[in-house]
C-alpha cells in the first residue's frame, strides 16, 4: 500500500526539507532507523562517565569553598558556566540533530521513546545528566527488542537519579542496617506505571514493593552503572507472580524480570495505545491500538515489527491531520521548512537562547524539562491555548521575516503539506503581500501546525 | 469503563437546570442573582511544599527547638510574633500590617486526604484536582476544583475566571470555559493579517478560539515584558489584579520554589519575598475591589517536623494556608494544634493534619460565591466533610 510521503515524512517524522532526501515507503522509513548516520559524529556529546568526573569536579570545588580555600569561588563561577555551555549545546545537538536528518521517523522514535523514558531535568545535576541518556539509553535501542531498550534505561545513572534508585537501600542489607536507611519505591512504581504495563496494569502495591526491594543494589558509581550487593536487599522476591533473585543478590535477577516484564500482555497494550496515541490521534482506534499490541505481543517485543503493524494500518494514514505538533515538533519541523538547520546547528549559544529556547519555553516545552516522570501532554488544548498560540505565531512570524524573505511561499506549501490543504490557505498563502508574511502565514495555518 | 453519562454529569446537570434551579436545594436564589457578584477570588498553588513550620512557626510548642538546628524559630530566628504561640518567618515582615489590620489569617495543620507517598507532581495534581483518595487518585475528568465551581456559576463568561502565566494549572481545567494569559504574552500583528488569520483558522475550533482570545488579550495589554520579568510573582499578581478590576473575578497562578531540602534558612527567604509581594501587588493594585477579595495560598503538603543532613527539612505531611484579603477576618491561625511531642506527630516525622484543607476552600467558595453544601461535598470537592464553620470571612 502506497502512504502519501507527505504524511510519511509529517506524520511519521519532523517534516519535510525541502530538497533533501526523504522516505517515500514504509519499507525505507524503517530501513532508515538502522542506517548508518553521518550526524551521528557531528554531534557526539560527552559521555556518562565524562559527565560524572565533571560533576566530581564540581563537588570537589564546592567543598573547597565550603572550606574557604582561596579562589575557589571564582573556580566555581567558571565551572558553572562551563556546565551551562554544555547543557545548552545538549539542547543544540538534539535539536540540529532533528532538523538535519534524513531519517525523520528515527529521530521522533527517539524523542517518543525518550518521553516514555521520562527523565526531566528539574536540577543541574539532571540537566548535566539528560544530554548521555538520550544519545545512550534511547537512541541505539528504538529498533531493537523492546527489553533491551528498558534495560538501558532502568540503568543509566539518569534515570537512577531522577526517580531516586541512588538513594534506595535494602532495609536489611549491609548498609541498610548499618545506617538505617530505607527503600525508595519511586523507580520501581514508574517503571510498573508509566514506562511498561500502564496505570492500568494488573500490577499491586505488593508488587510494586518487592520490585523496589528487588531493584535495590542498582545505583551510581564513577564510571555509570554500578551494582552494590551491600545495599541490596537479601533474599528472594516475588514481583507478579513469579520469584526472583535468592540468598546473593545480582544484577541479572533484576534483569530477568525486567525480560518477562516486556514481554506482558500489559506491557504490549500500552506499548500499542502510547504510539497510537503519540503519532496518529488523542483518540485512535481500537483497533488500530490493537493491531500494534498485537505485533508487540506476537513477535516478543520486537519494535521494528511493532512499528510496521502502526505504519501500515489504514487508520495511520489517514489524510485527516489530528494530532497538535508538541512546541519541538513544531519548531524543528518549522527550521527544516525554511532549510536553516546548518544556522542552528552554527549559532552562537547566546543567539539561540533568545531565538529558540525562551520561545520553546513560551509555547509550553523547556526542552528536557518536562513536568513530571509521565512526560509531555498529547492533548492538542494544552498546547494550543492563547498564549502559547501566541508564541508560535510571534516565533514563526520572526522566523518567517529572518529567513523566508526569498521564498515563494507558494512552491513551499506544495513542497512541505502537499496539495491536500485548505482553499483558504492556500488562497491566504498565495495572496500575501509580501513573500516572507506568505511563509508566515504558512507556518500558523492549522495544517502546518497538526500532522 | 464509562458511558457518555457520568454520576458527575447528571449531578452537574442537575444543579443548573434552566429555571428549575431556583427550586434546586443545591443553589439558593441569592446565588442565581449574585453571581458572578462582586467578590473576587485569587488561589496561589504554592508548588514544591512550603514547610508551614518555618513559616507559620510554632515557637510556643516546647519541642520545636529541639527538632530544628538551624532552622531557627521565634525571637531566635528574627521572627515576627503574631499570637504568642505562633511567629511569623523574618522575611514576611511586610505583610504584618495586613494581620495588624485583620486582613491576613493563616490555617495550620492542614492537608489534603493525599498521604504517604509525598510526590510532589501527585501532591500538586491532587491540591488542584481535590479528590478524596489517600492515594492520590484523581477524579475521573482530573479537572480542577474551581473548573467545577464554575460549572455551576450561571453567567460565567470565559473571562470570569483567569489562570496568569505560563504554567498549566490543573485547578482551572474542566468543563467550564476559562482564560489564560501571560503577562508577557504579545500578538503585534496588524489588522489585515488578524483577519487572514481569522479565515485560516475558521475550519478549526482549537485554533480559532485560542486565537481570538489571544487577539483580544494583546489588544488590550501591554505585553512589555520578558519571560524572566513575566514569571515573578509581582508581575503575574499585577496582570490578575488588572483583570480582576475588570470583568474577571476568578484568578490563579503559581508561585515555585518552596523544596527546601538543603540549607533552608537561606533557600526559603526567596519564594517568601516572591509570596509576599504577591499578596501586597495585589492589595495595592486591587485598590477598592480589595475589600471584597479573598486570597487562598496552598501547597500540596507541609515537610518534615525534624531538620535533615544538609540543613533543610523533606516532604511532610501537614502544613500551613495562607488567607489575605479584605474580605478575610484576619488576625487568626485557625486550626486544632496537634503538638510536636514524639506521639504526637504522623508517622513519627510529620506534623499530624487536623482539618482537610479544603474544608477551608469550600467555607471559602460557599462565603464566597454562595455555594451550597451538598454542592461543596459532592461535586466541587467529593468526599469532603465541611465541618464547623471556621467563620474566616466577613
Amino acid at each position: 500500500m502506497a502512504v502519501s510521503t507527505f504524511i510519511l515524512n509529517n506524520r511519521f517524522g519532523y517534516g519535510i526539507r525541502p530538497g533533501a532526501p526523504a522516505a517515500s515507503s514504509v519499507a525505507e522509513a524503517l530501513a532508515g532507523l538502522t542506517a548508518r548516520d553521518p550526524l551521528e559524529k557531528t554531534f557526539r556529546r560527552p559521555s556518562i562517565k565524562e559527565r560524572i568526573k565533571l560533576y566530581e569536579e564540581d563537588r570537589k570545588i564546592r567543598r573547597d569553598m565550603r572550606n574557604n580555600v582561596a579562589g575557589a569561588g571564582e573556580r566555581r563561577k567558571d565551572f558553572r558556566k562551563k556546565m551551562r555551555m554544555l547543557i545548552a549545546e545538549d539542547r543544540r545537538a538534539f535539536l540540529a540533530r532533528a532538523s538535519l536528518s534524513d531519517f525523520g521517523f528515527r529521530e521522533r522514535l527517539v524523542g517518543f521513546w525518550a518521553d516514555n523514558f521520562t527523565v526531566a531535568g528539574k536540577n543541574q545535576q539532571l540537566q548535566l545528566a539528560i544530554g548521555s541518556y538520550v544519545d545512550e539509553a534511547i537512541r541505539p535501542n528504538i529498533a531493537g527488542n523492546f527489553s533491551e531498550l528498558l534495560k538501558a534505561v532502568v540503568t543509566h545513572p539518569a534515570m537512577l537519579l531522577y526517580l531516586d534508585q541512588n538513594v534506595s537501600v535494602g532495609p536489611n542489607s549491609p548498609v541498610g542496617k548499618r545506617r538505617e536507611r530505607g527503600l525508595n519505591e519511586n523507580l520501581a512504581r514508574e517503571i510498573l506505571e508509566l514506562h511498561t504495563m500502564g496505570v492500568e496494569g494488573s500490577y499491586t502495591q505488593d508488587d510494586v514493593r518487592q520490585f523496589a526491594e528487588l531493584l535495590t543494589g542498582f545505583g551510581i558509581g564513577k564510571n555509570g552503572f554500578s551494582f552494590d550487593p551491600k545495599r541490596a536487599e537479601p533474599g528472594a522476591e516475588t514481583v507478579l507472580g513469579k520469584s526472583y533473585g535468592g540468598e546473593r543478590p545480582s544484577a541479572d535477577d533484576v534483569f530477568a524480570f525486567l525480560d518477562d516484564l516486556a514481554v506482558h500482555p500489559d506491557t504490549a497494550k500500552h506499548v500499542g495505545r502510547k504510539l497510537a496515541v503519540h503519532f496518529v490521534s488523542e483518540t485512535p482506534p481500537q483497533a488500530l491500538v490493537d493491531a500494534i499490541s498485537a505485533a508487540y505481543r506476537d513477535s516478543k517485543g520486537d519494535l521494528v515489527t511493532t512499528y510496521e503493524a502502526m505504519l501500515t494500518h489504514p487508520a495511520s494514514v489517514s489524510p485527516k491531520r489530528e494530532k497538535v505538533k508538541q512546541p519541538t515538533e513544531y519548531v524543528i519541523s518549522t527550521v527544516r521548512a525554511l532549510d536553516v538547520g546548518d544556522v542552528l546547528a552554527d549559532s552562537p549559544v547566546r543567539e539561540l537562547r533568545e531565538g529558540l529556547a525562551i520561545p520553546l519555553m513560551a509555547m509550553g516545552q523547556e526542552l528536557f524539562r518536562a513536568p513530571g516522570p509521565d512526560g509531555w501532554s498529547e492533548a492538542g488544548a494544552d498546547w494550543i491555548t492563547p498564549p502559547a498560540l501566541a508564541a508560535r505565531i510571534e516565533w514563526a512570524t520572526l522566523i518567517a521575516r529572518e529567513y523566508g524573505q526569498d521564498v515563494d511561499p507558494r512552491e513551499l506549501l506544495r513542497q512541505v503539506l502537499g496539495e491536500d490543504v485548505s482553499n483558504a490557505l492556500k488562497v491566504a498563502v498565495a495572496g500575501a503581500e509580501s513573500k516572507w508574511e506568505g511563509v508566515a502565514l504558512l507556518l500558523v495555518s492549522p495544517e502546518f501546525n497538526r500532522r | 469503563m464509562k458511558n457518555g453519562m457520568t454520576r458527575r454529569t447528571l449531578l452537574r446537570n442537575s444543579l443548573i437546570v434552566g429555571c428549575s434551579a431556583a427550586a434546586s436545594p443545591l443553589i439558593t436564589p441569592v446565588t442565581l442573582a449574585a453571581v458572578p457578584g462582586d467578590n473576587r477570588l485569587v488561589v496561589i498553588i504554592l508548588r514544591g511544599a512550603m514547610d508551614g513550620l518555618d513559616v507559620v512557626q510554632p515557637y510556643g510548642d516546647p519541642a520545636l527547638a529541639g527538632l530544628r538546628s538551624s532552622i531557627k524559630a521565634g525571637e531566635a530566628g528574627g521572627a515576627h510574633d503574631l499570637d504568642g504561640f505562633f511567629s511569623l518567618h523574618k522575611e514576611l515582615g511586610d505583610l504584618l500590617p495586613l494581620w495588624d489590620a485583620g486582613e491576613l489569617a493563616f490555617a495550620h495543620a492542614v492537608s489534603t486526604p493525599y498521604r504517604n507517598k509525598r510526590s510532589h507532581f501527585d501532591g500538586q495534581d491532587f491540591l488542584e484536582n481535590c479528590g478524596m483518595s489517600s492515594d492520590g487518585t484523581l477524579t475521573d475528568n482530573r479537572d480542577g476544583w474551581l473548573n467545577r465551581m464554575l460549572t455551576l456559576v450561571p453567567g460565567a463568561t470565559a473571562t470570569t475566571a483567569f489562570s496568569v502565566g505560563r504554567q498549566r494549572m490543573m485547578l482551572l481545567n474542566g468543563e467550564a470555559e476559562t482564560s489564560s494569559w501571560s503577562p508577557d504574552s504579545d500578538l503585534d500583528l496588524s489588522p489585515t493579517t488578524q483577519q487572514l488569520l481569522g479565515k485560516l483558522y475558521a475550519q478549526d475550533p482549537l485554533f480559532e478560539d485560542a486565537a481570538q482570545v489571544a487577539f483580544e488579550l494583546s489588544a488590550k495589554m501591554d505585553g512589555a515584558m520578558n519571560p524572566a520579568q513575566a514569571a515573578r510573582a509581582g508581575a503575574l499578581a499585577s496582570f490578575a489584579a488588572d483583570r480582576l478590576n475588570e470583568e474577571t473575578r476568578i484568578a490563579a497562578f503559581s508561585i515555585g520554589g518552596w523544596d527546601t531540602h538543603n540549607n533552608q534558612k537561606t533557600a526559603l527567604g526567596r519564594p517568601l519575598r516572591e509570596l509576599q509581594a504577591a499578596i501586597l501587588t495585589l492589595k495595592e493594585r486591587l485598590g477598592s475591589n480589595w475589600d471584597r477579595t479573598t486570597v487562598l495560598a496552598m501547597t500540596e503538603f507541609g515537610r518534615t517536623v525534624r531538620e535533615n543532613g544538609s540543613g533543610g527539612t523533606d516532604h511532610g505531611t501537614g502544613g500551613a494556608m495562607f488567607m489575605a484579603g479584605g474580605a478575610v477576618k484576619g488576625g487568626k491561625v485557625h486550626g486544632d494544634w496537634p503538638g510536636l511531642g514524639e506521639l504526637d506527630l504522623y508517622q513519627n516525622r510529620d506534623l499530624e493534619p487536623t482539618r482537610d484543607v479544603r474544608a477551608y476552600a469550600a467555607w471559602t467558595l460557599r462565603d464566597m460565591f454562595g455555594m451550597q453544601q451538598a454542592a461543596l461535598e459532592d461535586f466541587i470537592f467529593p468526599g469532603l466533610d465541611m465541618g464547623g464553620d471556621p467563620r474566616m470571612l466577613r
